[in-house]
C-alpha cells in the first residue's frame, strides 16, 4: 500500500469528522472519496496532506509514518476546491512558486514550468493573472502548480465543483488521462457518484466519519455492502413492503430494499412479451423529461418505483395503466445490503432451458 | 380594439408617472445632501480660511510659526508618527489573528479592538490619568523605575501620556478596515503556499500582504487623520502649552483666550489642519483610483 490510514480518529468538538478509518491506496492508483457533504471525506483527505492532524491513528506514505512530518515535506500536490491560485502572482510565479521555494536553479524552474504549461495546454497564458483566466483554466493552472515540484501524491479537493457542467465533462476525462500518463496516486474527492464512477479506478465511499465500502466502480455498483451505499449509488427508489411485488420473498429482519431504475423494465399495458407471471400492473403518476429519456414513476398498488423511458417509444400519458418487470432488489436490514433476483423469472428460465 | 388602445394609454401614464416620481425622488435627494453638505461641511471650512487670512498674509505667517504653535505642531507630528506606526503594526496582528486563527475569546477580542470607536476620548484621556497620574495605581511602578534609575519618566502630563491617548483613540482603525478583506479572501491561498513549504514570513510578504495592500494604506490614512484631530483624550492628560500642548489644543486655548488677534491666530492654525486634512483626502482618493485602475487593467487584458 503506497497511501494508508490505520484507525483515524478526528474529532471538532462534537461533530466525529473520522470514526476509525482505515484504507490502502495502491502506487499509481486514481482513487475517488465519494460521500455527501459533512460525510468526512475532505477532513481525510487534509489529514493525509498535513493540514489537519488526526486525534489518532497513523498515516503512512510510501511506507513511512507521516504524522509528525509538516505537510510541506510530506511530497504531496494539493488542488484546492477554489483552486488558491496566488491572485497577485502570474500562471508563471504560481506554478513555479514550489520550486523556487526548494531553490530550484532558474533555468531549471523555466524549463519545468514551460513543460507543465504545455501539458496542461496553458501554453502562452503564463503572464495572465488568474482573474483573467476561465475556470477550466484556473483548474488546471492549480494542477500544474501542485505537480510542479515533483510530489509523491496528488490530493484534489472537489477538483470539478465550481466548474461548469459541459467543461466539467471534458475537465474529467482530460484529469484521468494526465494522471494515468504520469502515473501519479492520486486521490480526489467528491460528492458526485457519476464523477467518481467515470474518472477513478476506485471508490472509497464515506459517511457519517466512516468508510461504508471501496472497491472498483463496478464492485461499487454491483454489490453494495450497506444499506447506505444500496440507497446513495445510482438513483433508486425506496420500497417498504417488497415482499408484496411479484417474486419477491420477505427476509427475516430486512424490512427495506431499493429498486435501480435500470433494474426495471416498464411495457405498454399487455405489450410484455415474456415473464407474464412475474411481471406486476401499475399506473403511470409521474413523468419527467430529462432530455435524452423520461423518468417515469409508476404506482404499482402503493409502492412508488421510478424507471426509465425510452424517446424513441410511444410516448407514456400520467394515469395509463403499464406492466412492470422488476430483475432485481437490493433488500436491506440494519447493516447489510443483500441482492434478490425475482424468482419467478428464475423459474422460468429453468424452464426455457 | 378601441378599448385595448385606451388600457395601453392608461398603462403608459402610470408608467410615465413612475418614472416622473423616480426623478423627483432623485433630485429632492441630491439637493438635501448638496446642501447639508455645503452648510455643514463646506462653509465652515471655507470660514476658517477666510478668518486665518483677516489680518493679512503677514499676520497669517506670524501666527503659525508662533513659538507655541511651532511647539504644538512638533507633538502633534510626533504623537501621530508614533501612533500610526504602532497601530500599523497592532492593527495588522490583530487583524491575522482574528481572521486566519480560531480560538476561545476570538469574539471577546473583535469587541475590545472596537472599544475606541465608541468610547468618549475624554473618558480615554481620564482613564490614562488614574492608572499614570499621581493617584493611579501604576504610579509608584514608575516612581520605584525612577529612584532605581535616576530617571525622571513621566507619562501624564508629559509627551508620553499625550502619545499614549493618541494611540488608543485611533488604535481600531487599520485593522477594521484589514478584517474584512482577509476575512472575504480566505486562508487557502495561505495554507497552498504553507503546503508547498513557504515560512510565514515569505507567505505574509508574497500572498498576504498584496491582497491587503490597499485596505492597509486606506487604515493607515483614517488612522492619521483621526490622529492629527484627537482632543479629548489628549486635552485630559496634557496640560502645559508650548511643551505638551497638541495642535487641537494650543487651537483651542487661542481661541478661548479671547482677543481679536488670537482668534485670527487660532483660525491660522486650523488651517494647518485643515490643509493637512484636504491633502490626506487628495492623497487617499489617488489611491483609491491608482487601485481600481489597476483592478481594471487586470480584469481587461
Amino acid at each position: 500500500m503506497y497511501v494508508e490510514m490505520k484507525n483515524i480518529y478526528k474529532q471538532y468538538g462534537d461533530f466525529r469528522a473520522s470514526d476509525n478509518v482505515s484504507f490502502g491506496i495502491e502506487k499509481g492508483k486514481l482513487v475517488a472519496l465519494l460521500g455527501p457533504s459533512g460525510s468526512g471525506k475532505t477532513t481525510l483527505l487534509r489529514m493525509i496532506a498535513g493540514l489537519e492532524t488526526p486525534n489518532a491513528g497513523d498515516i503512512f506514505i510510501d511506507g513511512k509514518r507521516v504524522n509528525d512530518i509538516p505537510a510541506s515535506k510530506r511530497g504531496i500536490g494539493f488542488v484546492f476546491q477554489s483552486y488558491a491560485l496566488f491572485r497577485y502572482m502570474t500562471v508563471y510565479d504560481n506554478v513555479a512558486f514550489g520550486l523556487e521555494l526548494q531553490k530550484v536553479p532558474k533555468a531549471e524552474i523555466k524549463e519545468r514550468v514551460m513543460k507543465l504549461l504545455e501539458i496542461t495546454g496553458l501554453s502562452g497564458m503564463e503572464k495572465r493573472y488568474p482573474n483573467q483566466l476561465s475556470g477550466g483554466q484556473r483548474q488546471r493552472v492549480a494542477f500544474a502548480r501542485a505537480l510542479a515540484p515533483n510530489p509523491q501524491v496528488l490530493l484534489l479537493d472537489e477538483p470539478f465543483a465550481a466548474i461548469d457542467a459541459k467543461v466539467r465533462s471534458e475537465l474529467r476525462l482530460w484529469l484521468r488521462s494526465m494522471v494515468t500518463q504520469l502515473g501519479i496516486t492520486s486521490i480526489f474527492v467528491t460528492h458526485d457518484q457519476d464523477e467518481a464512477v467515470e474518472v477513478a479506478d476506485e471508490i472509497i465511499i464515506t459517511n457519517h466519519g466512516k468508510i461504508e465500502q471501496m472497491g472498483t466502480p463496478s464492485q461499487i455498483y454491483k454489490s453494495p455492502d450497506t444499506p447506505f451505499v444500496a440507497q446513495f449509488i445510482g438513483r433508486p427508489s425506496e420500497v417498504h413492503n417488497y415482499d408484496t411485488l411479484n417474486g419477491f420473498d420477505k427476509i427475516e429482519g430486512a424490512d427495506k430494499a431499493v429498486i435501480r431504475p435500470e433494474f426495471v423494465k416498464i411495457s405498454k399495458f399487455g405489450k410484455l412479451d415474456r415473464y407474464m407471471s412475474a411481471a406486476e400492473t401499475g399506473i403511470v403518476e409521474d413523468v419527467v423529461f430529462r432530455g435524452n429519456r423520461l423518468d417515469v414513476t409508476i404506482d404499482v398498488h402503493g409502492i412508488k418505483i421510478t424507471g426509465e423511458w425510452s424517446l424513441e417509444k410511444d410516448s407514456l400519458e400520467i394515469g395509463e395503466k403499464v406492466n412492470l418487470l422488476i430483475y432485481r432488489i437490493y433488500v436491506m436490514d440494519d447493516t447489510k445490503a443483500y441482492l434478490c433476483e425475482n424468482k419467478e423469472m428464475q423459474e422460468d428460465d429453468v424452464f426455457y432451458i | 380594439m378601441a378599448d385595448d388602445k385606451n388600457r395601453m394609454g392608461k398603462v403608459m401614464n402610470e408608467q410615465e408617472k413612475f418614472e416622473k416620481r423616480k426623478k423627483i425622488t432623485k433630485y429632492v435627494l441630491i439637493t438635501i445632501s448638496v446642501l447639508f453638505v455645503f452648510f455643514m461641511l463646506v462653509m465652515p471650512l471655507f470660514c476658517i480660511v477666510s478668518s486665518s487670512l483677516k489680518q493679512g498674509l503677514g499676520f497669517y505667517f506670524k501666527s503659525v510659526s508662533s513659538k507655541y504653535v511651532v511647539s504644538a505642531l512638533k507633538v502633534t507630528l510626533f504623537a501621530t508618527v508614533i501612533a500610526v506606526v504602532i497601530n500599523t503594526f497592532f492593527g495588522l496582528c490583530a487583524a491575522w489573528v482574528t481572521t486566519k486563527f480560531s480560538f476561545k475569546g476570538k469574539q471577546v477580542l473583535a469587541t475590545l479592538i472596537d472599544i475606541p470607536f465608541s468610547i468618549s476620548p475624554v473618558i480615554v484621556g481620564l482613564a490614562f490619568l488614574m492608572t499614570f497620574g499621581r493617584l493611579g495605581w501604576f504610579y509608584p511602578v514608575i516612581r520605584w523605575f525612577n529612584s532605581v534609575f535616576g530617571a525622571n519618566v513621566r507619562i501624564a502630563f508629559a509627551i508620553p501620556g499625550v502619545v499614549l491617548a493618541t494611540i488608543f483613540v485611533t488604535f481600531p482603525f487599520v485593522s477594521r478596515e484589514i478584517i474584512p478583506v482577509l476575512n472575504a479572501q480566505g486562508k487557502d491561498e495561505e495554507e497552498a503556499a504553507a503546503l508547498m513549504g513557504a515560512g510565514g514570513f515569505k507567505i505574509f510578504f508574497k500572498i498576504t500582504f498584496p491582497q491587503i495592500k490597499w485596505a492597509l494604506i486606506y487604515g493607515i490614512i483614517l488612522c492619521t487623520s483621526r490622529a492629527l484631530g484627537e482632543f479629548g483624550a489628549v486635552n485630559a492628560l496634557s496640560k502645559t502649552r508650548g511643551e505638551t500642548f497638541t495642535l487641537p489644543l494650543e487651537i483651542d486655548a487661542l481661541y478661548m483666550s479671547g482677543t481679536e488677534n488670537s482668534i485670527t491666530a487660532a483660525f491660522a492654525a486650523s488651517s494647518i489642519l485643515v490643509i493637512i486634512a484636504v491633502v490626506v483626502l487628495v492623497l487617499r482618493n489617488i489611491l483609491e483610483y491608482r487601485a481600481k485602475k489597476k483592478g481594471q487593467e487586470q480584469a481587461a487584458s
